[in-house]
């Protein structure tokens, strides 16, 4: 029976990752531009050469044969050739998945602790002041643009990852600091409160059960953000990871390159927002 | 409505009140070059200083408020909405239903969205006035941005669904419909003012991104957002901190914006 | 934690480095001892080389690379922009310009050591000349169809032949480097005075030197001599900027108007301004018939009154003033002054003047209405400009000509686009207006634009691959360009191309705009810098750099 539902719910995850990639594989080559190439202004090129190039384009015309012979290369482990790179798109992902991983794995951290720290004081404290104080720097941290937060991680010289951090960390906090805040209103938790009970029982016993799933799923939902903030945080300090190279693959119009990422996004988002899930689902299991 | 409240109200309606007056408060218009005085610090002439081009600041902060601060909680609404909808009531309808929209959900949020709005521009004449395209670029970025929030109410409406008093208030016969609106809803509120609010100044920012697509707010028409990219270039910033102001002023207006809403939260009291 | 790990493997690549070092030093005690200590030299490439092979070099910086470690038969000294001998000690070209014979050094070895010989440059030839190749460096060479003919005299001696007259043949040379037909390292077996050494993609290149370069200095003393450069890849200018202000880079190519004013105000020495460079920045309008735009607009587009009169009314001065901050000349023609040879010096620049621009349009048909102008059937004149998004120079320049045109009444729209898309719309679908667009001049001879002047061609950007040309003025252009190609007396060929870049500037089919200085930026610690307007400006004289050690 769970192994039945273990089989079903990979199925499902398996066909939702291949989806992901036709449609983004459909997006790439709807899009304008996917025959275009900035070679062609070259004057020294004739027009052989031109068209040369075009067809080379054209090769991959048809949306659904390319997919299809596409997914029977990569399941002989050919994932394909950057049409910009030239270079075999399994050693360029995994040249750079492991910068990626740690950019995002560090940064992820940062902001949790950071969200964390800020919404459970604001919860606890209760009070007007600190609640605004924390709005506001969240707020500016919003308001900063991406890349600006990436240029300053440049010039004081800290690590990316604390780039990611402060750009995912308003969007964690205030879900967490309204997820807590409202946890920490409801009767039960107010009486508890009154009868004196410590603050550590009070959060574990009856916050944490309540706020459990609901937090999980934001940080399912941090992943994602976290891989978006890569980009352009990979590009603007010069770390050669996914981030990077998706931003060079969209930029060229690469379009094996591009399959290959949304998958690979598409599977990251899947794993943390399912995993989150199920831990959620354990969480409340528990508590009822 | 405490004092940080009344004070919320105020910014707010000040920075709207001087957005609408913006034809009184900067005659000279938005798009007035003053090509002698390029990259001007602030003088009597211009509050703000002036632009690359020597385009009045102050000017195009107000000129430019009008359109970020209409459309900018317009399309944070619109996905707000989406996601309390998909997200809410799949959460509630649970089983199949929930498993379904979230397989579309996490598609939403992995797929690169980018050539759709590359498409989208293609597919809009080149001559389209700047409020069109604008209009255009909020509508698609509320329609986009729902995803986040969907995911984290499927489970809050999940949770709320098992729940002891909707049980109850199920077993006491109250129909599906009204069950939703009374009992679900109001407890998926501290997620979908987080989304609202988080959701302003991200969409002003990425309508200023959303230029080097061809979308947002064309020139000479201003924005907030491409008031905020003038903080791109860092190296000169420091030395030239009235740049902060349209910074300054998003913050205090997010924040008015939050601490408005925390009323409805019942905390901040 | 990342900066920890990335400080191993900087360790890790130190090792890398201290063995390379030590099998050099290895290696050069078998010949005369040369201790260079001329540093490392660190800049920036902004994106990545696309290849290591010489041959299909396309993009800048697989051009700066190819620059820094081919070797080459001549080389256009980009100082005196005269041809000067490298490999070859000299030449010599037919009368009817379809061979040139080289004379080579000898006693050279590539960079793995494999001996240099007259065979090597026929291979190189051979691979260059390949149909199936498509890369600009050989397109260059191929004036007609047929194969080209190799002839091994000597192992110093070597004839080449076309199969048609290739004009300024000699100088098309300066881009082949030459390959090593034996060394089983390929393409990375260099004659150039650096060799790759260590490449990791989207991050850095390193190049060594190569310890077998075959030049010396006047004193004797072996060329480069810098030990290694680093190649950054950075896309990012701001990036750029703030780590040559905290010295981790020694130098910036084309350098911001902007930055460069920063820069000078706080250290003066710093930066250099080379002077107008041969890049132009260019506006033009879609004449293309079948393009899917009213057939109004196709009409003023095609008029050249209507060209004439928008390029009256834009200000240059203005464009040169507020956007490179005067590190700029308002353009003349297709050739920049900066070209000495090829330059018309006739052309005497566009008068700035909206009232002879609107009276001329008046004279057209044109009517001025409550500040908007109309053509003779009452169509209001508006049009839109796009540029390549994430330039801000090109952003700024449609912002100023908006407001220029604003003045005589017409109304532009500016439309911002990624780069695919831009080019979609130019080169196949047609769906523009017009559009603003800088073309990279590399080449000094008006061959390399053959493709862009003549009429049949698919870089005859305003309106491509005609049949038969459509105007007279495009027939004469294209009669013109053919004639100065198949001439091999540089004094005909000039008058040829001195008419064609009068009737550019009277028909203005581009409507050239600026010139923008080449600028760089060179740190103190740099000995030997002299940056010039020719490309690669500051690092052109690599081998002669050194880098004063902190």
């Amino acid at each position: 029976m769970v192994r039945g539902k273990i089989a079903a719910h990979a199925l499902a995850l398996v066909a939702t990752v291949l989806l992901g990639g036709l449609l983004s594989a459909t997006l790439v080559r709807l899009a304008p531009g996917f025959e275009a190439d900035v070679q062609e202004l070259d004057p020294h090129l004739n027009a052989a050469s031109v068209t040369a190039l075009r067809e080379a384009r054209r090769q991959d015309h048809n949306i659904l044969q390319f997919y299809l012979s596409y997914m029977n290369r990569a399941a002989h482990g050919d994932l394909g050739t950057s049409l910009a790179l030239g270079q075999p798109v399994r050693t360029l992902l995994l040249d750079r998945a492991p910068l990626t991983l740690r950019l995002l794995a560090t940064g992820l951290a940062l902001a949790w602790v950071l969200s964390l720290t800020l919404a459970l004081s604001a919860a606890w404290l209760r009070l007007s002041i600190y609640d605004t104080l924390t709005t506001v720097v969240s707020g500016t941290f919003l308001c900063i643009p991406a890349a600006v937060l990436a240029l300053l991680s440049v010039l004081w010289n800290v690590p990316g990852s604390s780039a990611i951090a402060l750009i995912v960390f308003p969007h964690t906090y205030r879900y967490a600091r309204n997820l807590l805040v409202k946890a920490y209103s409801q009767p039960h938790v107010i009486t508890a409160r009154a009868k004196g009970l410590a603050e550590p029982r009070i959060l574990f016993w009856h916050v944490v059960p309540v706020v459990a799933p609901q937090l999980l799923a934001v940080a399912g939902v941090s992943v994602s953000m976290a891989v978006g903030a890569a980009i352009p945080v990979e590009a603007l300090c010069g770390l050669a990871g996914i981030g990077q190279l998706a931003w060079q693959a969209a930029l060229a119009r690469d379009l094996p390159l591009l399959v290959n990422i949304t998958i690979l996004v598409t599977l990251v988002t899947l794993l943390a927002n399912s995993g989150a899930d199920v831990i959620g689902h354990m969480v409340r299991g528990q508590e009822s | 409505m405490n004092s940080w409240q009344k004070l919320a109200c105020a910014v707010l309606a000040l920075v709207l009140g001087a957005s609408l007056a913006a034809n009184l408060l900067a005659p000279g218009g938005y798009a007035k070059q003053y090509r002698e005085a390029t990259n001007a610090p602030p003088s009597h002439a211009h509050w703000l200083g002036t632009d690359d081009v020597g385009r009045d600041r102050f000017a195009r902060v107000l000129y430019g408020t009008r359109i970020s601060l209409l459309l900018a909680p317009a399309a944070a609404l619109l996905s707000t909405l989406m996601a309390a909808l998909i997200g809410g009531l799949a959460g509630y309808l649970g089983g199949t239903w929930a498993r379904m929209a979230m397989a579309v959900t996490d598609l939403f949020l992995s797929l690169p969205w980018l050539f759709l709005l590359i498409t989208a521009r293609a597919l809009m004449p080149l001559n389209v006035s700047p409020q069109v395209s604008a209009l255009v670029t909020f509508m698609l970025l509320g329609f986009l941005g729902w995803t986040a929030a969907a995911r984290v109410l499927c489970t809050t409406a999940g949770s709320l669904r098992s729940s002891d008093f909707v049980r109850q208030a199920r077993a006491a016969g109250l129909p599906g419909q009204r069950l939703f609106w009374v009992h679900v809803m109001p407890n998926l509120r501290p997620v979908l003012y987080a989304q609202f609010w988080i959701s302003i100044p991200v969409f002003i920012l990425s309508e200023a991104n959303l230029g080097i697509l061809g979308l947002g707010v064309a020139e000479p028409m201003p924005s907030w957002g491409s008031l905020l990219k003038e903080l791109e270039g860092l190296v000169s910033v420091g030395e030239e901190p009235w740049k902060f102001v349209p910074l300054i002023l998003l913050v205090v207006v997010v924040t008015s914006f939050q601490l408005l809403l925390s009323r409805q939260e019942g905390v901040a009291a | 934690m990342t900066r920890h790990e990335k400080r191993v493997g900087e360790m890790a690549s130190a090792w890398g480095k201290a063995i390379a070092v030590t099998v050099i030093c290895l290696v050069s005690l078998l010949k005369p001892a040369a201790a260079q200590g001329g540093g490392e030299l660190r800049f920036c490439l902004r994106t990545e080389p696309k290849t290591f092979d010489p041959l299909k070099v396309e993009d800048d910086a697989s051009a700066a690379v190819r620059y820094l470690t081919g070797g080459v038969l001549v080389r256009v000294n980009r100082q005196t922009q005269e041809l000067e001998p490298e490999l070859a000690q000299s030449w010599k070209t037919s009368k009817d310009g379809r061979q040139i014979t080289f004379r080579l050094r000898s006693g050279i070895l590539f960079s793995d050591g494999t001996n240099f010989s007259a065979s090597d440059v026929a291979y190189t030839m051979q691979l260059l000349m390949d149909p199936a190749l498509h890369s600009p460096t050989g397109d260059a060479f191929r004036s007609g169809a047929g194969n080209v003919e190799t002839k091994v005299i000597s192992p110093t001696q070597i004839s080449i032949t076309f199969s048609a007259p290739v004009a300024g043949l000699d100088r098309l040379f300066d881009q082949v480097a030459i390959l090593s037909e034996r060394s089983p390292k390929k393409e990375m077996a260099v004659l150039g005075p650096f060799m790759v050494a260590d490449y990791k993609p989207g991050a850095s290149l390193l190049l060594n030197r190569n310890p077998n370069y075959w030049k010396t200095d006047e004193q004797g003393r072996k060329l480069p001599y810098l030990d290694s450069i680093r190649l950054d890849i950075q896309p990012n200018r701001d990036v750029e900027m703030l780590r040559f202000k905290r010295g981790e880079l020694d130098l910036i190519n084309s350098l911001d108007s902007e930055y460069f004013d920063k820069l000078s105000a706080t250290s003066p020495q710093q930066v250099h301004d080379a002077g107008p460079s041969l890049d132009s920045e260019q506006l033009w309008f879609n004449e293309v018939a079948k393009s899917p735009i009213p057939g109004y607009k196709k009409n003023w587009f095609r008029s050249a009154n209507f060209r004439q009169a928008i390029s009256e009314a834009i200000n240059r001065e203005d464009l040169s003033r507020i956007v490179f901050h005067g590190h700029a000349q308002p353009a003349l023609g297709p050739f920049s002054p900066a070209n000495k040879f090829w330059f018309n010096s006739k052309l005497r620049p566009q008068a700035y003047s909206p009232d002879a621009a609107l009276k001329a349009l008046q004279a057209e048909g044109f009517r001025m209405k409550n500040g908007a102008l109309k053509d003779k059937d009452g169509n209001e004149v508006v049009f839109s400009i796009i540029t390549n998004a994430g330039s801000k120079i090109r952003e700024r320049m449609a912002v100023l000509i908006q407001d220029d045109l604003q003045k005589i009444g017409v109304h532009v729209n500016v439309v911002t686009l990624d780069f695919p898309s831009l080019i979609e719309r130019m080169t196949q679908s047609y769906d523009y207006e017009a559009i603003l667009l800088g073309l990279t001049n590399v080449d000094l001879d008006p061959n390399g634009e053959m493709n862009v002047w003549l009429s049949s061609s698919e870089n005859h950007q305003w309106n491509p691959q005609q049949k038969a040309p459509e105007t007279s003025w495009e027939a004469e252009i294209d009669r013109l360009m053919r004639a100065q190609a198949s001439s091999s007396d540089a004094k005909k060929r000039k008058e040829a191309f001195d008419r064609v870049q009068e009737i550019a500037v009277e028909q203005e089919p581009f409507i050239f705009l600026i010139n923008k200085n080449a600028l760089s930026a060179v740190s103190k610690t740099v000995h030997g810098a002299a940056p010039v307007i020719l490309w690669p400006q500051a690092f052109w004289n690599a081998e002669r750099l050194t880098v004063a050690t902190k």
